[in-house]
């Protein structure tokens, strides 16, 4: 039993797209003629997309293999060196650890907590639903580099509303951001309450597609709300999970924003995730090493690949079962 | 029949007590909801009353959020002082322009993309998707060296260009969806009509196009205006290039003290984009969705 999205999907698949049309003659100039102008469609995205996304990757790997100081000096071939160094460097596998530490503090609160808090707002019966939407919502479309300031006020030792609190309660000051032991849980904290709301649009798409004439039937057949959720929603949504975990996994990645803003990497390299350790070397030291942190951002780019291809499976996976269903 | 009756009687009491107990249960998980609501916009609510506080009502702690006489002056001071009159200015100017160039290049590429198969049509496709998602840390330093050659690094044109530059895959995808679910008797009915292929584009399938037009046109302007990295990286030797994203953190580096003036500046650069929100919620929430949905 196909889902009728499913259905759906495939139809408009199949249906106007592209057909192969039998060749006649003077078709086939015609559709020469259509191809130049297809091309030409793809161009203005060729151009920009190119120059600043496909190049950049591509060359990412020459300037790893060149020692190069600043933007103007000269630039020598030192093959893998560059990458002995990174490799040698402990600063860089702190920035890895951390990198994977945050996404380990930050993923699963998003997508379980958003989870829990999907099913409720979906629920007919909840007040004001669309006002918690939005409220849960609004800290997504708020500038990211603008939150980080601000929360290194919220949490201020001395007198931010988290000390405020925390006086309040009898607790002794806190500095939540300028412990290295908190920092990074604290900024995992802050990146959640920040994109919760995305993860939240994710799931309530998802309970979107559950069609609503199964839950009728199950509910003349007799089952209350505990089975219905039981035996429809989480069958259903199981597959979402894969590519909703890996879609917030790759947000994760890119903390840049808020870190260099609220933490600068700080304290003592805690929060000093992988593009920040880019951004140190490549743009904030005195003489900048750009080879050096070229070869870091490969290694980055590597990481992310996997991860890419971890989206890839997830789909194909998360397809497949919706199929079956 | 009493019997019947008595019978039919007890369950439907059973049934609304328990009922009244749901609601309550209802009513509790409600109220937690507003509570965790609170705490979800209070860093915003503390921005706003910040920045109307002098600095003495705010390094006197406390959790008040009533300032006792509005400062207004905080506001004129970031506007001037801060030069959040300029940042604000090329941040409309960078996040207008660059949202125009990708509209345009997106909906270009998704109609081809979505519509038709062309000699490397497949390519295209899988290099784009391969590319879903490029964190800017990685591409950067080739961006600016590239920007540096094309003697674009230090002006806005430069910034506009790189921004629009980036993938944006998911828009073109998102295009190409839309396009391929269109009707073939609509392009037919305009080939009968002796229109080629610009005008059927133009003329029929561009306003069709409308609803994700303003999907993809509100996430750009979203993702542009919240820039920070690349912004950062062009305005380095050029502070007059700020956008506000940049700007702030340059006010608290030089003001460090001066904590109403940044919940200021906060203010002035996060009303525009949340005011955004608010009316045009739908298509947030509709090209943030789209992601599950592909």
């Amino acid at each position: 039993m196909a889902s009728p999205t499913l259905i759906a999907e495939t139809a408009t698949r199949s249906g106007s797209a592209a057909r192969k049309t039998a060749k006649r003659p003077g078709q086939r100039s015609r559709e020469r003629r259509r191809n130049l102008w297809i091309y030409a469609f793809l161009l203005p995205t060729f151009i920009l997309y190119g120059l600043y996304t496909l190049y950049p990757m591509v060359a990412s790997y020459w300037y790893s293999l060149v020692e190069w100081n600043g933007f103007s000096s000269q630039q020598t071939f030192v093959g893998v060196e560059n990458y002995r160094r990174v490799f040698a460097d402990p600063l860089f596998w702190s920035s890895v650890r951390v990198t994977l530490l945050f996404m380990l503090i930050v993923a699963p609160l998003r997508v379980f907590g958003a989870f829990a808090l999907a099913i409720l707002l979906n629920s007919p019966k909840l007040p004001l639903r669309s006002f918690f939407r939005t409220a849960y919502f609004l800290p997504v479309v708020t500038t990211t580099a603008i939150v980080g300031v601000v929360m290194r006020f919220i949490f201020d030792p001395a007198s931010g509303p988290t000390a405020a609190l925390a006086q309040i309660f009898g607790l002794g000051p806190i500095d939540l951001l300028g412990s290295s032991e908190t920092a990074l849980i604290t900024a995992g904290v802050v990146y959640v309450w920040k994109f919760f709301g995305i993860t939240l649009i994710y799931w309530l798409a998802a309970l979107q597609t559950i069609p609503a004439d199964l839950y009728e039937a199950a509910r003349i057949d007799g089952a209350g709300p505990v089975r219905l959720f039981r035996y429809i929603t989480l069958p259903m949504l199981i597959p979402f999970l894969l590519i909703i975990t890996v879609l917030t996994i790759e947000d994760c990645f890119h903390a840049f924003d808020l870190m260099q803003t609220m933490t600068a990497g700080g304290p003592f390299f805690s929060t000093e995730i992988i593009e920040i350790y880019i951004y140190r070397w490549a743009f904030a030291a005195s003489i900048p090493q750009l080879g050096f942190a070229s070869a870091a951002a490969v290694l980055f780019g590597v990481i992310v690949l996997l991860v890419v291809i971890l989206q890839v499976w997830a789909t194909v996976v998360s397809r497949r079962m919706r199929s079956r269903a | 029949m009493s019997v019947i009756a008595k019978e039919r009687k007890a369950p439907t009491a059973r049934r609304t007590t328990r009922r009244v107990g749901r609601r309550f249960w209802w009513w509790v998980l409600t109220a937690l909801l507003l509570a965790l609501a609170f705490v979800w916009v209070f860093p915003f609510i503390w921005m706003v009353s910040a920045s109307l506080k002098t600095s003495g009502e705010i390094f006197g702690g406390g959790l008040g959020l009533i300032p006792e006489a509005l400062q207004w002056e905080n506001y004129s001071r970031a506007w001037i002082d801060g030069r959040f009159n300029v940042y604000l200015l090329n941040t409309v100017i960078v996040t207008v322009a660059t949202t125009v160039i990708v509209v345009v290049r997106c909906a270009l590429a998704g109609y081809v993309l979505g519509r038709y198969r062309f000699p490397g049509s497949r390519l295209v496709i899988a290099i784009l998707v391969a590319t879903l998602f490029v964190p800017t840390g990685y591409t950067i330093i080739p961006v600016v060296k590239l920007s540096m050659e094309l003697g674009l690094l230090d002006s806005l044109a430069g910034m506009i260009l790189a921004l629009a530059g980036a993938a944006n895959v998911a828009s073109i995808l998102i295009y190409a969806g839309y396009f391929r679910g269109m009707p073939a008797e609509l392009e037919e009915a305009s080939i009968v009509d002796g229109a080629g292929f610009v005008r059927t584009f133009t003329q029929i399938m561009l306003p069709l196009s409308m609803p994700v037009t303003a999907t993809v046109g509100i996430l750009t302007f979203l993702f542009t205006w919240n820039a920070f990295f690349l912004p950062l990286v062009f305005s380095f030797s050029n502070p007059a290039l700020r956008t506000v994203s940049v700007g702030m953190q340059a006010f608290v580096g030089e003001n460090s003290t001066d904590w109403p003036g940044m919940a200021a500046a906060g203010v002035i650069s996060l009303l525009p984009i949340v005011a955004l929100f608010v009316f045009m919620q739908r298509y947030f929430v509709e090209g943030i969705a789209g992601a599950v949905k592909s």
